[in-house]
């Protein structure tokens, strides 16, 4: 059996990429991209809780979160198509006004 | 078992790393596909199917294929060329990188981590994963989060029409109003026609 940790060590590498992608990119959807690597890291981390423990819990929450998750990339996305109308730019940088 | 863990591991770093490295958003849509899916493989090693197959299904096919939708409807590369206002931020993001890795397993170091479950007859593993014990879970002792995850859809997919939903000239109701409204669709078409000679 594999150990706990090596999952756990798996999930806080690819968060922590997340984490410099969010800096990294300026290309708003890249970063909604990093956004979902993060999700996703946390995931592998609950999932492998959740056989450690034996206990059906952790996956009921991976459930939720991917539901969370698509809500998010749906609403996010019509935002960024909303922006994109508006201000012809997909960097963030560039919307940095909350009138058009 | 070990090496099928390592390699799914190596596969979902080097496209993570891809995602957050490429220039062009399609790209880094494809390398996230390969992470889930990998990712998926991984939840498999874990025992737990049902998450794996609705990973593949839910996050790979739906949320990726909408996020190549956008890209493409978007039409991202004529972005490339614009000027960077925050350069230093490529400086610090390694840094931070390493900074925040230390200190994760700095943590695995000095908390122990809790003992395997003891396996009896009655809590065997491989019922963990199944979708008939998630199923029983999930419609009885945690209904109210599934139907809350239920409203949190409708709610989304209300907003995402909201939101994308093209602004339009308001409806004609009456000879008074008509002139105004004609008046503001001539602005409209003009704000359009100014718009698309500006693209």
């Amino acid at each position: 059996m594999i150990p706990l940790s090596w999952y756990l060590a798996l999930s806080a590498t690819l968060f922590t990429i997340g984490v410099a992608g969010v800096l990294l990119q300026r290309n708003v959807i890249s970063l909604f991209m990093c956004i979902e690597l993060m999700l996703n890291a946390v995931n592998l981390s609950l999932v492998a809780f959740s056989r450690y423990l034996n206990d059906i819990t952790g996956q009921l929450f991976v459930f939720i979160v991917m539901t969370v998750a698509a809500a998010e990339a749906a609403v996010g996305l019509a935002i960024i198509i909303s922006l994109f109308r508006n201000r012809e730019t997909l960097n963030v940088d560039e919307a940095d006004l909350l009138k058009l | 078992m070990e090496i099928l863990f390592l390699m799914l591991a190596a596969l979902a770093v080097v496209a993570a790393f891809n995602v957050i490295l490429q220039r062009n958003p399609i790209h880094g849509a494809i390398s996230l596909i390969v992470t889930l899916c990998a990712l998926a493989g991984l939840f498999l090693t874990l025992q737990a199917q049902f998450i794996a197959a609705i990973q593949v299904i839910v996050y790979a096919g739906a949320i990726m294929v909408l996020f190549v939708f956008v890209i493409m409807l978007l039409n991202v590369r004529t972005e490339e060329a614009k000027r960077d206002r925050q350069p230093y931020l490529k400086w610090i993001a390694p840094l931070l990188f390493i900074a925040l890795l230390g200190e994760v397993f700095f943590v695995f170091k000095a908390v122990s981590t809790p003992p395997p479950a003891e396996l009896s007859a009655a809590n065997p593993a491989h019922v963990i994963g199944t979708t008939e014990s998630i199923g029983q879970a999930m419609f009885s002792l945690y209904v109210v989060p599934f139907e809350a995850a239920s409203v949190l859809i409708l709610m989304a997919i209300v907003g995402a029409m909201i939101l994308a939903r093209r602004e339009r000239a308001p409806r004609v109701e009456g000879a008074a109003i008509m002139a105004q409204s004609a008046e503001s669709q001539t602005i409209t078409e003009e704000k359009e026609v100014a718009a698309g000679a500006h693209r």
